[in-house]
């Protein structure tokens, strides 16, 4: 166990035994979930994000005296953004700590890795990251979930609206690894279907900091939207450089998903008016009951509203909850399957479900804008929601399409 | 085939581009150079110039007084690594210098997330330089044109340093023969210690530079140093009129390679050394040698 791991344990540990209700759980074994994410590395404070996330779930959990009279024991593991690493950590977290169940992932390709280990030693997995491969062929399995947005459902939704209400002319720019990919694919295919026209679409190297030689030809263009899929700081730079050259005054900007660390980054001055598609945003407490119950007790906690990965991780770690209660059992198997029998659920943003045909999960999800300078409510209301896109199976490619039929 | 104007665009941003490449890999370059020491703390030292410039920069509400003082925070930090931890390996292979700054790299950038945390800050130009200023081909940056100029001025600075001073006699005679310099009853420690603060303040200088358009956060060291290695690589280790000429061609490069075939600009820049290296192996402009 390393020193990091070690101190996430034990702060967890510590933090669970304030809870009365601990001690009368504790006659039994805890119930373990193993948790793999990028706590170290450029997604660093996403995965923060997700790691409070978790821990609330499991404070929950246990104040209410635990899952079948057993205290719940969330693991923390950093797979650094690496897949071999986060094969590693999930090895170990199945084989050493002996966890039961597997949430967690941030990056599309250490979740793939991650659902490698949880296949091969049938644990159930319910994955967070914003990615889904794992849940078509041939890297699907009865045990996969998947909780989040994935690049079809968002660049569907997202791009469907921009296109109506922000323009035709698309440039798209986006990093040159999956999650980008996948994006820009489905994107092309949105604009053909609402009859716009791509001026280009440009590539670049994921955690670039230099955008500048891009530039030139995206103004040339002219076009009326530009669309970015920059993630994490690559979207400070990207904007900030975008900004410089004057062209946020010739064009709208949208991407498909916006982050919350990143929009407290930049600021107002940055993200003002810029659109995107988001699965979460605090300011939900006024409009959805549930929202305002979670981002109450996230915001005592941690002084801070909860972002989109923290939720993602919360909402999984209660899905694992409800799905031992459902079947009375830890064996994955069953979980898996009380899951799939009674596929409704809502902890944090309203009415989700899983499909049951690929356990994927189906929620609503909704367009924000940056707010302008002097706007801002607080540190963190950066931002306004436009409009909710309502969860929807035909915004997913359909079972039959991953293979899953 | 892109147009006259759009084509000129991308040579004129090619060329600004190369001007930062500079300004990020001098330091190095001029460390390597003078000491045969590969800094690999330079990127994470350009982050604290970054973080240290946000610092001043809240506290004082100036930029200009940021733009001196973080430097010269990250010179001091510089000055203090060199003393205490990389003194004791000279004369030893080059690979423990090396291990030691990436060791110390790991830890300025895992230090600066437990003091200001994981989320990244805020660096704005100062308003004089905000805005882009229309050159009839493009609307440019203002703050780009500004960086050329500092560029130009750290580089007529060093070479005035170097080439006119007293001092800067005795820092090339040292890197050519320390054992002669030695003989003259020159404490070359000393000026090592100097070369190592000049060099690491440049870093921060870069760092600082870099903010207003890149945004500050922990990890933006990581690729700026690949980024530096390959200029200096290229320019020859240790020459400064080397790192200038490429700097240039690497910022032409990686312009005209995102114009026409933007999956290849990246691969591009390291085709580029692969092929200089092959034709010169010390470089364009070093000297045979010096690294080995």
């Amino acid at each position: 166990m390393d020193r990091r791991s070690f101190l996430a344990t034990t702060a967890a540990g510590a933090a669970a035994l304030s809870f009365p209700a601990i001690l009368r759980a504790q006659s039994k074994d805890p119930l373990r979930i193993g948790f793999p994410l990028p706590l170290t590395g450029p997604f660093g404070a996403l995965a923060a994000d997700q790691q409070r996330g978790a821990t609330l779930a499991m404070e929950e959990l246990n104040a209410q005296g635990g899952v079948l009279g057993r205290k719940v024991e969330v693991l923390f593991r950093d797979d650094q953004l690496k897949p071999a690493v986060g094969a590693q950590r999930t090895k170990e977290l199945i084989e050493n700590d002996k966890v039961q169940f597997i949430v967690g992932g941030l990056a599309a390709h250490v979740q793939m890795a991650i659902n490698e280990q949880t296949k091969k030693s049938k644990v159930l997995f319910i994955s967070v990251s914003q990615s889904d491969e794992i849940s078509a062929k041939p890297d699907a399995s009865p045990l996969t979930f998947h909780e989040a947005l994935n690049p079809t459902i968002t660049s569907r939704a997202v791009g469907s609206w921009i296109a109506q209400n922000l323009g035709k002319k698309w440039w798209i720019i986006y990093a040159d690894y999956a999650w980008g990919k996948q994006n820009n694919m489905v994107l092309q295919e949105v604009l053909a279907k609402q009859g716009g026209t791509l001026l280009g679409s440009t590539p670049y190297p994921l955690g670039s900091a230099e955008f500048s030689a891009h530039l030139p030809k995206i103004q040339g263009a002219k076009p009326e939207v530009l669309v970015s899929m920059t993630p994490g700081a690559d979207n400070i730079a990207f904007l900030k450089q975008v900004q410089s050259y004057g062209m946020k005054k010739n064009m709208r900007i949208a991407q498909p998903l916006h982050w919350l660390p990143q929009l407290k980054e930049g600021g107002p001055d940055l993200y003002a008016d810029i659109f995107g598609g988001t699965s979460f945003y605090w300011e939900l407490a006024d409009s959805v009951p549930s929202a305002k119950k979670y981002v109450e007790v996230y915001q005592k906690k941690f002084n801070a509203p909860p972002g989109d990965y923290g939720a993602y991780a919360f909402s999984g770690v209660m899905e694992v909850a409800r799905g031992c209660t459902l079947a009375k059992s830890v064996d994955s198997e069953a979980v898996a399957d009380a899951l799939r029998k009674s596929p409704t659920y809502d902890h944090y943003k309203g009415k989700q479900w899983w499909r049951t045909c690929d356990n994927k999960s189906f929620q609503d999800l909704w367009i924000v804008k940056g707010r302008e300078p002097g706007k801002t409510k607080g540190e963190w209301g950066l931002a306004e929601i436009v409009t909710k896109i309502p969860a929807n199976e035909e915004l997913d490619r359909t079972c039959k399409e991953k293979g899953q039929a | 085939m892109p147009d006259l104007a759009t084509l000129l665009a991308q040579v004129f941003t090619g060329l600004v581009l190369g001007m930062i490449y500079v300004l990020l890999a001098i330091g190095l370059s001029l460390i390597f150079g003078l000491m045969t020491v590969v800094n690999f703390a330079h990127g994470a030292l350009y982050m604290l110039g970054a973080y240290l410039g946000v610092f001043v920069l809240t506290h004082t509400k100036s930029f200009w007084v940021a733009l001196i003082v973080a430097p010269l925070m990250v010179g001091a930090l510089g000055l203090l690594m060199e003393r205490f931890l990389i003194r004791r390996l000279y004369g030893r292979s080059p690979d423990d210098p090396l291990l030691l700054t990436f060791g110390l790299s790991l830890i300025l950038v895992e230090g600066v997330k437990v003091l200001w945390g994981k989320i990244g800050l805020t660096l704005d130009p100062p308003r004089a330089l905000a805005g882009a200023v229309d050159l009839g081909f493009m609307a440019f940056p203002t703050y780009r044109l500004f960086l050329i100029g500092v560029t130009v001025a750290v580089l007529i600075g060093l070479y005035f340093f170097l080439g006119r001073t007293n001092i800067g006699l005795i820092i090339r005679a040292g890197s050519r023969d320390p054992l002669m310099v030695r003989a003259l009853g020159i404490d070359l420690g000393r000026v090592w210690l100097v070369v190592f603060g000049i060099g690491t303040a440049l870093a921060g200088l870069a760092g600082i530079l870099a903010g207003p358009m890149r945004g500050a956060y922990a990890e933006m060291g990581v690729t700026m140093v690949i980024e530096s290695f390959v200029v200096i690589v290229v320019g020859g280790m240790g020459s400064l009129l080397g790192a200038v000429v490429a700097g240039l061609l690497i910022g032409q490069v990686v312009a005209l390679t995102t114009l026409f075939m933007p999956k290849a600009a990246e691969i591009m820049v390291f085709v580029v050394m692969a092929v200089v290296l092959l034709v010169r192996p010390s470089g364009l402009f070093g000297e045979a040698g010096l690294a080995e």
